[in-house]
């Protein structure tokens, strides 16, 4: 070194900066296409995710939404977030509704009814809308292979309609639905995964991002625009009203949920997994649910059950990223 | 000039969806509706017609699809039949109170349990609250004729609603007709292109769907209102210039020898023309008897049906569908309080028949007319009666 100035790509051995490229800060555009002012709650991190989302995604987009608390929070007329074609038809359709603008914007160019452009169709639903009411619609158009991108901004619960839970709730958390009480320890299902069932589409692109990694995300729902066919991100989104978190701390929180290994990032490139951070040791995940209401009931015990599943799972995933 | 064809019914709506240039068709079998998405199916794979067609996985997806497709300003097609015009129900609403539109012949068939593949209108009516304009037809020219009219009236831009053609399933859907398939220069000089006024287009964003809380809810659904209710000019300017350019006439309403009748009988569909031949007979008796036939069942043609009416003693109305635990079928409740209020109205007697496919022959509706003279003296202790029932 010696340098007074040191150009931290150029210096760092590849390997250590592979290890840290997901922390380097780089410029980015300031034209928000998601608008400031809308109506989400405080520390809301689902919102911040499609913030992002809408940075990475650019102006050449056609936006599908599902119902849920990132359509009522964007669009109450009169007023709307969107500096983006957007539209919001129903809860569990979108990826349907997305297909059909894919194909009609396919047939027009086709025939020379509109301009020939690469203007790229993207559905967004919450988990409910992924992983439970919207699955088959999902599967659907993953399966015909439009080309589109879908995220799944998950919070990990039915947030709009006050809590319940979904597949997508973790182990134990309680909700209103799945509460804890005196012969419950709350939700007793584990979390579906969601990734790995749209894995199983056999598609180009998969990826899993979190709003506490912004380039990260960003980095990878571009990437995910760019692919030629069908791409998934499914991004996990805190929600302090429903986790009952301190508001301040979603991104403290979010970056937990990757470090303990309960949210691993990572990418799924034609088949190929890779991890896109190295955490050669994961911290407890004890440090991650203390922090959050909805897993104060747990016992000792079950922690100890939620570590061990966390612990067989990572590896499970980083074999199959190494194998 | 067109020529005409011995061709199935369902065969000659892809032919005449071809021809309007569709640009996505979205649908998922059932019967009996499946001749109609499989021959545009062919079509495309043939290269003859230049359309997306989606697969989809359910009727579900296929009605939000063309809510998609609609919305990016393409032109949208499908079709379906009972138990999927079911699944479809809260995307119907979608369609019409986004004024996206989508057009779709339904095959009409009767609603399970029991399961049952065979045509009544029980899907039809289920639907009859979502905004669609709705067009019931009698034969195979009046669904080619009313597939090409309900683009035309949907993309019309006082309008922009969905327009739902019904055919009765197997009766109409499945039957090989003497059809006039329009020339192609013919349907370019009535059908213009679809130009929806603000489709979903990066260049111009728009927002689609909003949430309206209830300051404004209200409003907005009688804006949907008053524009379902004045589509009518644009049906009936639609009709007048169909027949200008194909020498066919339609009107939201149909009289058959009903003029001096002094008992009417009224049915939708397809059974209009047995029950056409019954007419024939009883009048051979020397009985005033007429026939209203229904065409448009949505916007709902109020005037047309009271002076259609207004001078007959008796008016026999036919469903092919329940209202369970109601006042009879549908058809026959909402004539009968459009009638209410008018100082000269007919005494209404209401059947239901025809369910999950059965036939109602000529003699069977010269034995339905006969009984609703009947009960228009004695009364019946039903307020409805379903007929042929063996109880
Ligand atoms: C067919 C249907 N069922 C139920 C609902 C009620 N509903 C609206 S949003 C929602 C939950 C959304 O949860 P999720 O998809 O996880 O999104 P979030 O609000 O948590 O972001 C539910 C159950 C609905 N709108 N439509
Ligand atoms: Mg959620």
């Amino acid at each position: 070194m010696g340098k007074k100035f040191i150009d931290v790509g150029q210096e760092l051995p590849p390997k250590i900066r592979a290890r840290h490229a997901i922390h380097e800060v780089r410029p980015v555009t300031i034209k928000e296409n998601f608008a400031s002012g809308n109506r989400s709650c405080i520390g809301c991190a689902e919102v911040l995710a499609v913030r992002l989302t809408c940075k990475a995604l650019g102006d050449n987009v056609i936006i599908a939404m599902a119902t849920g608390c990132m359509e009522i929070v964007s669009s109450q007329l009169p007023y709307t977030s969107w500096e983006v074609p957007w539209i919001h038809t129903l809860f569990e359709n979108t990826a349907a509704v997305a297909s059909g603008i894919e194909a009609g914007l396919k047939a027009m160019m086709r025939k020379g009814r509109i301009p020939v452009q690469e203007t790229k169709v993207v559905a967004m639903a919450g988990d409910g809308g992924t992983a439970d009411i919207g699955l088959q619609a999902l599967s659907g158009a993953l399966e015909r292979g439009h080309n589109f991108l879908y995220i799944c901004f998950d919070n990990e619960a039915y947030m709009n309609t006050g809590i319940q839970r979904s597949s997508a709730t973790p182990y134990g958390a309680s909700t209103t639905t799945s509460p804890a009480g005196k012969v419950s320890i709350g939700q007793i299902t584990w979390k579906k995964d969601m990734p790995a069932i749209v894995a199983a589409h056999n598609i180009p692109y998969i990826a899993t991002a979190c709003p506490s990694y912004p380039f990260d995300l960003m980095d990878k729902v571009s990437k995910a625009a760019a692919v030629k066919g069908p791409a998934y991100v499914h991004i996990l989104s805190v929600c302090p009203v429903g986790w009952r978190s301190p508001s301040e701390l979603s991104v403290r929180i979010g970056r937990l949920a990757v470090e303990t290994g309960i949210f691993p990032l990572y990418e799924i490139e034609n088949g190929k997994y890779k991890m896109s951070l190295d955490l050669p040791k994961l911290k407890p995940v004890y440090d991650y649910m203390r922090l959050q209401g909805r897993f104060r009931h747990l016992s000792e015990d079950t922690i100890k059950q939620i570590q061990q599943r966390v612990a067989e799972e990572y590896q499970k995933l980083v074999a199959k990223a190494e194998g | 000039m067109a020529k005409r064809v011995g061709i199935e019914v369902s065969v000659a709506i892809g032919e005449v969806v071809t021809m309007t240039n569709t640009d996505v068709i979205a649908a998922y079998p059932i019967t009996p509706q499946t001749h109609i998405v499989e021959h545009p199916a062919k079509l495309a794979a043939d290269g003859e017609l230049d359309a997306e067609y989606i697969p989809v996985e359910s009727e579900h997806s296929a009605m939000s699809a063309c809510l998609g497709a609609a919305a990016a300003g393409a032109r949208t097609f499908t079709a379906t039949a009972g138990q999927g015009l079911e699944l479809m129900h809260e995307v119907l609403y979608i369609a019409s109170s986004m004024q996206l539109p989508v057009v779709m012949a339904v095959a009409n068939r009767a609603l399970s349990a029991p399961l049952s593949v065979w045509g009544d209108h029980s899907d039809a009516m289920a639907v009859r609250d979502t905004g669609w304009i709705q067009i019931f037809t009698e034969n195979g020219q009046e669904v080619v004729d009313n597939i090409l009219c309900a683009f035309r009236i949907a993309e019309d831009r006082g309008v922009l609603l969905p327009v739902m053609v019904n055919l009765d399933g197997f009766h109409l859907s499945h039957v090989i007709e003497p059809i006039l398939l329009p020339e192609q220069s013919e349907v370019d000089a009535f059908l213009p292109p679809n130009d929806y006024p603000l489709p979903l287009d990066p260049a111009k964003p728009v927002t689609m769907g909003d949430f309206g809380p209830p300051f404004i809810y209200t409003e907005v659904k009688w804006a949907q209102e008053v524009n379902l209710r004045k589509s009518m000019e644009t049906i009936l300017k639609c009709w007048g210039e169909f027949d200008r350019i194909f020498k066919r006439c339609y009107h939201p309403v149909e009289c058959y020898r009903s003029e001096d009748a002094e008992v009417l009988l009224l049915t939708m569909g397809s059974f209009s023309e047995t029950a056409m031949t019954a007419i024939d007979r009883m009048r051979g008796e020397g009985k005033n008897i007429g026939l209203i036939r229904l065409r448009l069942w949505r916007p709902f043609p109020f005037d047309e049906i009271r002076n259609a009416v207004k001078d007959a003693e008796v008016l026999i109305v036919l469903d092919r569908a329940l209202s369970f635990g109601g006042p009879g079928g549908p058809v026959s409740s909402e004539i009968r309080s459009a009638l209410y209020n008018e100082d000269r109205r007919p005494k209404i007697v209401s059947f239901v028949g025809g369910l999950g496919g059965r036939d109602i022959t000529v003699s069977g509706f010269q034995e339905m007319i006969n009984r609703g003279i009947e009960i228009s003296k004695t009364g019946s202790k039903h307020e409805f009666e379903i007929f042929g029932v063996r109880e």
